[in-house]
C-alpha cells in the first residue's frame, strides 16, 4: 500500500506538470481556435532564457519577471504576428503544420546556437523532504502540485468571471457577433497569446528542476500535454489537470505493476480509450465550431 | 656554370623526397564541432601536447614528427572521407576520431591502406571484427565491466545486486557484461530495471529496486538519467551503496544531481585525479598549455601517441605493418615511458589493460578512494 501511495504522489507530481503545459493547448484553443504543437518548446526557451538570465547574475525572481515580458513579446505578439495571423484564414492545417515544423527549428536552434547538453536549473522550492506514513513526498512535489492548480483554477476563473475573459470567449465562439457586440477582436486573441506564454514560463519555472534544461525537454512534454489536454477535455481548463494527473499516474503505476517498456504507452492507449467513447473528454462538452 | 647549377637543382630535387621521409606524418581527425567537441577537442589538444614533448626531445628514431588536424563534425560519413584523404597524402598512422560510431565507418579505409589507427572510441565492438590495424586508447565495457564486477565481489562482498539500466546501445551493452561478468560469482542479480533514455520520473524503477531488498544499486546510465536515479534514491531514503561505471560520479552528473551525488561510488579508467606522479606531471602540462583541465579524452591522445612511439621503437623501423603487429604484444611502463602514464598492455584485438580507479564522489567532488588492478593480474 505504501509503494502504491509513493507511486501515486509521485505520478500526481509528474501529472501536474503534464497539466501545466496541457493548459496552454486548452487555453488556445478556447479562446482562439488554434492548436500549438509546439507548447513543449514554449516551455523549453523560457528555461533557458532563466538559466541565460541567471547564470548573467540576475536573481530568479527577477530572471523569472523578465522572462515572462520577454515570452510575451517573442512567444505571445511575434508568435501570433508571424505564424497564426497569417496562416489563420487557411484553416487549421496549415497552422498545425507550421506550429509542428517551429518545435523543429526552436529545438535545433537552441541545440545548435546554444549546446546539446542538460543544464541544472534550482527549483524554487527548497530540497526538503517529508515522510508521511512511510511515503516520502518532497516539498518541490507538493509546490508543484499546488502551484499548479493555482494557476488552473486562477486562470479559468478569469475566462468565466471577467469581462475581459468573457469577451475573449465570445471572440472563440463567434467572432462576427463579437466584432458587433464591441469587443475588439483582435486584443482578445493577442490576451489569449500572452497569457499561454506567461503560463509556458510558469510551466519553465516548475518543470525545469526535474527535466533539466535541454533542447529536447519540451517533445515529450508537449506530447504528453496533448493527451492530457484530449483525454481531460479540449475546451475545458479544469480538463487539462485531470487530464495531466491522470497521464502522470496511469504512467507510474503501468511502470511498477505491468512493465517499464510501456509507461509511455499508457498516456496513448488512454488517449485512444477516451477518442472513442468520449471524444469531448472527460470534462468536455460537445460544442459547435464554425471554422 | 649553368649546367653546374641546374645539375645542383637537380640535386636538391632529388634530395627532397628524402627529407620528407626524415618526418613521420601523423593525421589527427577529431570531432571539433558538433555534439563531440569536448572529446574530440580534448583527445586532439592530448595528442598534439606529446608530439610537442617528442619532437622537443629529438622525435622518434631521430624523426620529427608532422601532424594535421581535420573537424569530423561528428559525422561518420565526414570521419571517412578524412581518412580517405589521410590515406592519400600517406600518413603513417591516425589518430581518431574519438566517437565509436565514426571509427567504426572511417576504420575500414585505414585497415585497407595498412595503416594504425588509435581511437578513442569505447564500444566493444570496435575491436570485435577482426581489424588488425584499429587500437584503442582506452578500456571498453567488456574491460570496464569485469573490473567493476570485481571489486563489488571481491572487495564489497556485496551478495546481491539490483542494476538500473538505460535502454539504449550504450545501457543494454554495459548490462550485457556486467551480468556476464557476474555469472560465475556469489553476486546475485535480484532486480533488473530497464529505464527508456530521457526518463523523467524513475520513482517506479528506484521502488522496484528498493524491493528487491539488494545489498547495493548499480546504475547504468546517462548522465542526466544518472543526475534524477540518484535524486530519487536520495528522496526515498536509499542508504545503502550506489554503484556506477564511467558516468555516475562524472562531473556532469555531479552537479545535475547535486547533493544526491555524494556517497555515489564508481569505476573509471582513467582521470586527472589519480594520484599517480606521471598522470599529475600530465595534469599540469596539459594546462599550462591548455589553461584548462583535461578529461579523459585528453589523457587518451596523449597516451596514445606514447604507445605508438613505444611500437615504433620497438620495431626499430618506420614500417606500418610490423608496428601494428608490434603493438598486437605491446607492454609498456610508466616507469620507462613516463607518457604512457600507466603501465600498459596491449592484446591480439587491440584492446588494452592496465591500473583504473574506484571514484567517489565526496563533498560535490570526484576524489579516487582505490587503484583496481589490471584485469589480467589477480
Amino acid at each position: 500500500m505504501t509503494d502504491f501511495l509513493q507511486l501515486f504522489f509521485s505520478g500526481m507530481a509528474t501529472g501536474s506538470i503534464y497539466a501545466l503545459a496541457a493548459l496552454g493547448f486548452t487555453l488556445l484553443w478556447q479562446a482562439s481556435g488554434t492548436i500549438n504543437f509546439a507548447q513543449g518548446e514554449f516551455v523549453m526557451l523560457p528555461a533557458f532564457a532563466m538559466v541565460g538570465l541567471i547564470a548573467a547574475g540576475a536573481p530568479l525572481p527577477l530572471a523569472f519577471v523578465l522572462t515572462v515580458v520577454l515570452a510575451i513579446g517573442v512567444l505571445g505578439w511575434a508568435f501570433k504576428r508571424g505564424v497564426v495571423d497569417p496562416l489563420f484564414r487557411h484553416g487549421m492545417m496549415p497552422i498545425v503544420v507550421a506550429t509542428i515544423g517551429l518545435s523543429i527549428a526552436l529545438s535545433n536552434g537552441v541545440r545548435a546556437g546554444y549546446s546539446a547538453e542538460a543544464h541544472p536549473f534550482a527549483g524554487m522550492f527548497p530540497d526538503r523532504i517529508f515522510n508521511i506514513a512511510g511515503v516520502t513526498i518532497t516539498l518541490a512535489d507538493c509546490g508543484t502540485l499546488a502551484f499548479a492548480l493555482l494557476l488552473v483554477l486562477a486562470t479559468q476563473s478569469f475566462l468565466a468571471r471577467t469581462v475581459t475573459g468573457r469577451a475573449m470567449q465570445a471572440v472563440a465562439q463567434n467572432t462576427e457577433s463579437a466584432t458587433v457586440l464591441g469587443i475588439n477582436v483582435p486584443r482578445m486573441i493577442f490576451y489569449t497569446f500572452a497569457i499561454n506564454a506567461a503560463l509556458a514560463c510558469a510551466a519553465a519555472l516548475l518543470v525545469t528542476p526535474v527535466y533539466l534544461a535541454k533542447f529536447d525537454m519540451g517533445v515529450s512534454l508537449g506530447t504528453k500535454a496533448f493527451f492530457a489536454a484530449v483525454i481531460g477535455g479540449f475546451n475545458n481548463s479544469r480538463g487539462a489537470l485531470l487530464g495531466g494527473v491522470i497521464v502522470g499516474v496511469g504512467e507510474n503505476l503501468a511502470a511498477a505493476y505491468v512493465s517499464p517498456q510501456y509507461k509511455d504507452a499508457v498516456a496513448l492507449a488512454l488517449f485512444m480509450v477516451v477518442i472513442l467513447f468520449k471524444p469531448q473528454g472527460l470534462l468536455g462538452r460537445k460544442e459547435e465550431r464554425k471554422v | 656554370m649553368k649546367k653546374a647549377l641546374i645539375a645542383l637543382v637537380m640535386a636538391a630535387l632529388m634530395t627532397a623526397p628524402a627529407i620528407a621521409q626524415q618526418t613521420i606524418k601523423i593525421a589527427n581527425i577529431v570531432e571539433l564541432s558538433g555534439p563531440g567537441t569536448t572529446s574530440g577537442t580534448n583527445f586532439k589538444d592530448g595528442m598534439l601536447l606529446a608530439v610537442k614533448e617528442i619532437n622537443a626531445a629529438g622525435g622518434i628514431l631521430g624523426r620529427k614528427i608532422e601532424t594535421t588536424t581535420n573537424d569530423t563534425q561528428s559525422n561518420p560519413g565526414v570521419a571517412k572521407g578524412l581518412t580517405q584523404k589521410a590515406i592519400d597524402q600517406d600518413v603513417f598512422a591516425i589518430f581518431g576520431p574519438v566517437f565509436s560510431g565514426s571509427i567504426m565507418v572511417s576504420m575500414a579505409e585505414s585497415r585497407r591502406a595498412e595503416i594504425p589507427n588509435f581511437t578513442g572510441g569505447e564500444a566493444a565492438a570496435i575491436t570485435q571484427q577482426g581489424n588488425p590495424y584499429v587500437f584503442r586508447t582506452s578500456f571498453t565495457q567488456a574491460t570496464a565491466m569485469p573490473k567493476i564486477a570485481r571489486y563489488i565481489t571481491d572487495q564489497a562482498k556485496h551478495k546481491t545486486l539490483a542494476l538500473i539500466y538505460v535502454n539504449n546501445d550504450f545501457g543494454k551493452g554495459g548490462r550485457e557484461m556486467l551480468m556476464k561478468a557476474l555469472e560465475k560469482s556469489p553476486t546475485k542479480i535480484v532486480a533488473d530495471i530497464s529505464t527508456d533514455s530521457g526518463q523523467i520520473d524513475f520513482s517506479a524503477a528506484v521502488l522496484k529496486a528498493k524491493g528487491a531488498s539488494p545489498d547495493a544499486i548499480f546504475v547504468y546510465t546517462n548522465e542526466e538519467e544518472s543526475a534524477r536515479v540518484l535524486r530519487e534514491l536520495r528522496k526515498q531514503g536509499w542508504t545503502k551503496p550506489v554503484i556506477g561505471e564511467t558516468v555516475l560520479t562524472s562531473q556532469k552528473v555531479i552537479e545535475l544531481a547535486g547533493e544526491a551525488a555524494n556517497g555515489a561510488i564508481a569505476h573509471v579508467g582513467l582521470t586527472v585525479d589519480a594520484p599517480l606522479p606521471a598522470i599529475r606531471a600530465f595534469r599540469a602540462k596539459f594546462e599550462r598549455e591548455y589553461k584548462y583541465i583535461s578529461d579523459h579524452n585528453g589523457m587518451k591522445g596523449y597516451s596514445g601517441v606514447y604507445a605508438l612511439k613505444a611500437a615504433i621503437e620497438k620495431v626499430g623501423k618506420l614500417d606500418r605493418k610490423a608496428v601494428a603487429v608490434a603493438m598486437k604484444t605491446l607492454k609498456v611502463k610508466a616507469a620507462d615511458q613516463p607518457g604512457i602514464l600507466m603501465d600498459v598492455e596491449f592484446d591480439k584485438n587491440g584492446d588494452l589493460d592496465r591500473d583504473s580507479f574506484l571514484t567517489e564522489v565526496k563533498g560535490g567532488k570526484q576524489e579516487v578512494i582505490a587503484t583496481l588492478p589490471p584485469l589480467s593480474k589477480k
